[in-house]
């Protein structure tokens, strides 16, 4: 059985945790921005990264689903199989969500979303001002969970790397293959 | 009075009466409360929807006859709803439609040509924020009862009116065509 991920898996794994850190970096800015053509642009790039992720995380949950991710290290205790599965599984959910909390919020405020000002997404919900600000509060609060979870997993990638010495986090880096 | 004079008094009587029932079916009055003013256009690809909420009108408006139809629209720019109350707050600014300098826009009828069944072409002067431009729209008007209600959809661009100037002449943001609808509930 190989240690490693797959190239798909390494490729979808960085090109998603890179998108998210820039999406979610120009949604903490723009938010706070008077309004202006500048801002307008901005949202519409976010919505755009947003819809783009969302497609990516589906063609990675597929990916996952059909290929086995490496085994973790046999002396893994099980406490931290446990952490490590659930949190895999709650950011994979959170990548699902916090789109789609972005998109639905967008309808209720009145802004359909057209993934690259070409393909009109449907509106799910229709426009309703207060479901629009508590659609926000889901996204934002969904936004700082997968902060908090991408924070730990990241730390834990390190605490693998640096402290434990094996190779969860290198089998996960396309620089790795001088150790396959 | 003389035998001639009450003939003239009557003949004109009858006259007066045989041209009634055009005048009858006059259009006098307009409902803004049933009536609807919105604006459509798009921003970077999205639709956008929008509507003024408070307008007054002058209309004289008689199917018979058409061409002496008139009409005097006057909409207050400040009971706009641009989608948010961000950008209600923002369009009242200098560089979209100034609502200090210019509260109201206006629109005055000029020739209207009938296109057969119940459309015209209407021809106007829209003045908003003080600059004036010929416009000709469409109209279907339909009679119910007393009432009827005129509908139209027409085009102008925003440049043309100053709308969205400084950072927001861009039209690649906010697109320059604004879709004007109207729904005028008028009665007699």
């Amino acid at each position: 059985m190989t240690s490693r991920y797959t190239a798909t898996a390494i490729s979808l794994h960085w090109l998603i945790a890179i998108g998210i850190a820039g999406t979610f970096s120009l949604g903490v800015y723009m938010h706070e921005l008077p309004l202006s053509p500048t801002k307008l642009q901005l949202y519409s790039w976010h919505k755009w990264a947003g819809v783009t992720l969302f497609a990516l995380v589906l063609v990675r949950l597929l990916w996952r689903a059909t290929h086995a991710a490496p085994a973790l290290p046999v002396d893994t205790p099980r406490v931290q199989r446990l952490a490590a599965s659930a949190t895999h599984w709650v950011l994979y959910a959170l990548m699902i969500a916090v789109p789609l909390s972005g998109w639905l919020m967008s309808s209720a405020k009145g802004f359909q979303t057209v993934w690259f000002g070409i393909v009109p997404l449907p509106d799910l919900v229709s426009k309703n001002a207060e479901l629009g600000d508590a659609l926000k509060e889901v996204h934002e609060t969904l936004n700082l969970t997968m902060l908090g979870l991408v924070l730990l997993h990241a730390a834990a990638a390190l605490k693998h790397h640096f402290i434990d010495r094996d190779d969860v986090l290198t089998r996960m880096l396309p620089a790795a293959d001088r150790n396959a | 009075m003389t035998r001639t004079t009450r003939t003239l008094l009557a003949l004109l009587a009858t006259s007066t009466a045989l041209a009634a029932p055009t005048h009858a079916a006059e259009f006098k009055t307009v409902d803004p409360a049933q009536s609807r003013i919105g604006f459509a256009y798009t921003q970077m690809g999205v639709g956008m929807d929008g509507s003024f909420g408070k307008f007054t009108a002058k209309l004289a408006f008689d199917p018979a006859r058409p061409e002496q139809g008139k009409a005097a629209l006057e909409l207050q720019i400040a009971s706009i709803d641009a989608g948010s109350s961000e950008a209600n707050d923002e369009v009242k600014a200098k560089d979209w439609f100034n609502t200090a300098a210019f509260p109201t826009a206006r629109f005055e009828s000029g020739a209207i040509k009938p296109l057969g069944g119940n459309r015209y072409q209407l021809n106007g002067k829209l003045t908003i924020k003080g600059r004036t431009h010929d416009i000709t729209t469409p109209v279907s008007f339909t009679p119910s009862g007393k009432s009827g209600s005129f509908d139209g959809v027409f085009a102008i661009k925003r440049s043309d009116y100053g709308i969205g100037e400084g950072q927001w002449a861009d039209v690649g943001i906010v697109a320059d065509e604004i879709r004007i609808k109207f729904h005028i509930v008028a009665g007699q």
